[in-house]
């Protein structure tokens, strides 16, 4: 542990999600962890972060005309993490690697003037002190190694990075408002309407389990739903079952990006596309019909089967497992 | 109406792409248009088709690119589609650039077109399937000093007004700005043309302007390795996964996958 001041962006503000939890994690290995948000933090989000020991929690005060739903606007973002880190001489940002957030982060590491790794799939430092990040490319064929040059340095870190830890001990946590400036040049907000969350499930992005169908469901999605409900897992989908329009988000390069400890692809053949969006994960499973689908290159395990018999029968037997325990 | 779209040449996601000493290798042969510019291309090509006749001839979209001199692939593919000018910026001195650097080089690029008329729009695709940042667009509107609508599943323009709608991870937004924007297009924005047979063969011939940092007034310094704020210090392919465990479904298939979970502690 050094001397290091590490900010973590929290947006939204009302719940601390696992993401952000992973990287308070990461922080603190770093250094001394703060966080800056764009609104005022939930009592149980403050809660929360004072078991995880942050201290303090920088909340921007924006000028008027981007109070409201401008306020999420990677520029917004950006302007935001710039000042929280001029005001808190910090060196090292950190943010979960969603679109808007990546865009907040390099934004930020253009008017800093500072090193930018997106995407990262673990942080440390090196002999020097210097942050690195490693990442897995082109499809997690590859990883790769790169250092930040300069002083300050700004990451996204996928999530699954590190199994989220609370603090040794745990801390009252302050909120002290900063004024932001914002310069840039803006679109306007004229509608926004928030995704809902499904409750009972994690989230695409964060699950450390992911189950995914595609065309081969056949527009039914209740065997992919089941077996991932039985594992507490997210439910995903191969870009060509969203455009059917059996189901409304997808994994892959252009959709999101998982890397989940266990990923379970069923009537998905696997294309090129699909596969940049999952490969990084650590176990792969597949259920397909036909013995010769692509997706069988890269799995650990795979059973050639119609996915409406399998799903249902490795569901029971998970449940039964569970409940014997 | 200028329209510049920004195209990237990449290594092909079918072809075995690899590092060699912490850099890309860029085979020629084995690189292609980033797939997801094709989407910027359309939009760009159906902003122009929609103007009435007179703007329409006065239209021009100029597609760029900071690449090496197998770029032109990518500008190639370009001509293909319709575009009228195609220009790419060359520079030993760009080997290594980060996303500042690229950003900075396409920024200014931009700025050496605006040296004959302004350039109404920037175009990009979502992200290019090599780095995968998908900042450089911000990036380059933050240069430009000009609102960015990025990932953009519909797009219109009315009386100069860009409108946008979008999904994020948390939200399904409305954006608008008034022109000169920046915008980026999702790969749903929509559906890119076939490569027309006449305007292929006129591709083949077609100049491509190469200009490089001197000609865009660019200091050497801001961009490549010089410039860079990150270094990749290591690159390796990840060990091959053990053969795959592959079961035929005679009935306890599902049974067999529970097994699986369970023996490797992911239950
Ligand atoms: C595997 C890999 C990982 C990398 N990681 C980092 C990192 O963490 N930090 C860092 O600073 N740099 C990184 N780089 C360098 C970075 O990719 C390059 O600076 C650069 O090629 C632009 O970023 P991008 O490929 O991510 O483009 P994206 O931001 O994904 O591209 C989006 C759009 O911008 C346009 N565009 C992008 N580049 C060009 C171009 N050269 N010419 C024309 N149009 C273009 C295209 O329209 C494209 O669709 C990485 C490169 C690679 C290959
Ligand atoms: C620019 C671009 C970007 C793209 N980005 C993405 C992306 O991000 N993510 C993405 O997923 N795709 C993306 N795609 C689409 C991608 O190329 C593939 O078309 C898509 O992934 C195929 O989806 P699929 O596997 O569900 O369908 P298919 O390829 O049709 O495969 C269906 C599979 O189901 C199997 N099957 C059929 N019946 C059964 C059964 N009863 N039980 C078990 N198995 C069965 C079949 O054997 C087959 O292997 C993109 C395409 C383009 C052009």
């Amino acid at each position: 542990m050094t001397n290091r001041t590490v900010l973590v962006l929290l947006d939204p503000a009302a719940e601390v999600r696992s993401s952000v939890l992973e990287l308070l994690t990461i922080g603190r290995d770093l250094g001394r962890v703060e966080v800056v948000t764009l609104e005022s933090p939930s009592v149980e989000a403050l809660a929360r972060l004072g078991t995880h020991g942050v201290e303090t929690v920088h909340q921007a005060e924006l000028p008027a005309a981007v109070r409201g739903d401008a306020r999420h606007l990677p520029a917004v973002v950006a302007a935001t993490l710039a000042a929280a880190v001029r005001r808190t001489d910090a060196d090292v940002v950190l943010a979960p690697s969603t679109f808007a957030a990546k865009e907040a982060v390099a934004l930020a590491g253009h008017a800093l003037g500072a090193g930018v790794i997106i995407d990262a799939a673990g942080v440390t430092e090196d002999a020097d002190g210097r942050i690195v990040g490693t990442k897995r490319v082109f499809a997690g064929s590859w990883d790769t190694t790169s250092v930040v040059t300069t002083d300050v340095a700004l990451l996204t870190v996928r999530a699954n990075a590190v199994v989220p830890k609370p603090a040794d001990a745990a801390v009252a946590t302050e909120v002290e408002g900063f004024a932001v400036p914002v310069d840039a040049p803006l679109p306007a907000v004229t509608q926004r309407v928030p995704v809902v969350r499904d409750a009972a499930r994690p989230t695409l992005e964060e699950a450390a389990v992911v189950v995914a169908g595609g065309r081969g469901t056949g527009g039914d999605f209740g065997p992919v739903e089941d077996l991932a409900d039985a594992l507490g897992a997210a439910v995903g989908a191969s870009r060509d079952a969203v455009f059917e329009g059996w189901f409304d988000r997808y994994v892959g390069q252009t959709g999101v990006t998982v890397a989940p400890r266990l990923y379970i692809g069923a009537g998905i053949s696997g294309a090129p596309h699909h596969r940049g969006g999952m490969q990084a994960s650590q176990v792969i499973v597949a259920v397909n019909a036909d013995p010769e689908a692509p997706i069988f290159e890269i799995c650990d395990f795979a059973v050639v089967g119609d996915l409406a018999d399998v799903l249902p029968q490795a569901a029971e037997v998970i449940r039964a497992h569970k409940a014997a325990r | 109406m200028r329209i510049v779209v920004l195209v990237k040449y990449v290594p092909d996601i079918d072809a075995d792409r690899r590092f060699e000493d912490c850099r890309v290798v860029r085979t020629p042969g084995e690189g292609t248009l980033n797939e997801l510019d094709e989407n910027a291309l359309e939009a760009a090509l159906r902003i122009v088709e929609s103007l009435d006749d007179d703007a329409r001839t006065a239209a021009e979209v100029v597609a760029l690119t900071v690449a090496p001199e197998q770029g032109d692939l990518a500008l190639r593919k370009a001509f293909q589609m319709g575009v009228d000018r195609g220009v790419r910026v060359s520079d030993d001195a760009l080997a290594g650039s980060d996303y500042a650097g690229t950003a900075a080089a396409l920024a200014a690029a931009v700025r050496r077109l605006e040296a004959d008329g302004p350039v109404d729009l920037v175009i990009t695709g979502m992200a290019a399937l090599d780095g995968l940042g998908s900042v450089v667009p911000a990036l380059v509107a933050a240069e430009l000093g000009r609102p960015a609508l990025t990932f953009a599943k519909k797009v219109a323009l009315t009386d100069g007004v860009l409108e946008v709608v979008r999904e994020t991870d948390e939200a399904t937004e409305t954006l608008s700005a008034p022109l000169p924007a920046l915008l980026s297009v999702a790969d749903t924005a929509n559906t890119p043309r076939m490569p027309n047979f006449k305007l292929i063969m006129a591709a083949r011939t077609k100049a491509i302007e190469a200009w490089t940092l001197a000609d865009l007034g660019l200091d050497a310094a801001l961009v490549g390795d010089a410039g860079a704020r990150t270094t990749t210090t290591h690159a390796a392919p990840r060990p091959a996964r053990p053969e795959v465990e592959l079961v035929q479904d005679k009935g306890s298939g599902g049974k067999d996958l529970a097994e699986y979970l369970i023996r490797h502690d992911l239950v």
